[in-house]
């Protein structure tokens, strides 16, 4: 679907614009367990900022930035944090995602034991969505024969 | 919350979730839903719930219009019926 198209004015203000956009949602993940915002907001954003880059340029250019393959690897990369946390808890011998016994392994207390808990599992859904949504739209720009012509060339 | 302002969003929202089903041109259908999710976003926010307000700005208005033109692009503009 997205084919070249050369214009410096869409290009220049698209490249500008996507560091602010991460900067953002790296902002919204970071405060998302006291105040608005969380890590499915702060994923979209930052799938947003690579959807961007793909509708600016097209797709081979924005593979080179995060091809399929480590794509999908954060993907998995973000489920194994979320419920790395999860099962960490459970683990030393509390409920599953219950985050006030991390304070035995981590010498905070168990209130900011909590918090902190709580930011990780943000972090790990942050860059799960992330995957997810930059999978979806290049599957359905692509009509799903991304990866098969990335094996031809 | 100020009612005049819920009123006038909520017929705005109204205005925009028919035009989006009865226009024939997909491409300003997909537009008006992102405007249609976009004050929903602002009605929520008036009546307090930012966490979901926030939530529709950036899946309804950002991440799904930009799904619809995906899938607009790779099959037909005009609907049939």
């Amino acid at each position: 679907m997205i084919n070249r198209f050369e214009d410096v004015i869409i290009q220049t203000i698209c490249r500008l614009l996507v560091p602010p956009i991460q900067l953002f949602a790296l902002y919204v993940i970071a405060h998302g367990h006291y105040s608005p915002g969380g890590g499915f907001q702060g994923g979209c954003i930052l799938a947003a900022s690579f959807i961007l880059l793909v509708i600016a340029y097209d797709l081979k250019e924005a593979s080179k930035r995060m091809s399929e393959k480590i794509n999908i690897m954060y993907c998995c990369i973000g489920v194994i944090i979320y419920s790395g946390i999860g099962l960490l808890c459970v683990i030393l011998g509390s409920n599953y995602l219950d985050y006030g016994i991390l304070n035995s392994i981590i010498p905070v207390e168990p209130a900011a034991a909590r918090s902190l808990g709580i930011l990780g599992v943000e972090i790990g859904v942050g860059i799960a969505v992330m995957a997810v949504m930059v999978s979806i739209f290049i599957n359905i720009a692509s009509g799903g024969e991304h990866g098969e012509s990335e094996e031809l060339e | 919350m100020i009612w005049q302002l819920d009123i006038l969003i909520l017929f705005i929202v109204v205005l925009c979730a028919l035009a989006a089903i009865t226009v024939k041109d997909l491409l300003s259908s997909a537009i008006l839903l992102g405007a249609y999710s976009f004050l929903m976003c602002l009605l929520w926010t008036e009546m307090g719930a930012v966490d979901v307000a926030f939530t529709e700005a950036a899946v309804g208005a950002g991440i799904s219009t930009a799904f619809f033109f995906g899938a607009i692009f790779v099959t037909t503009r005009r609907t049939k019926d």
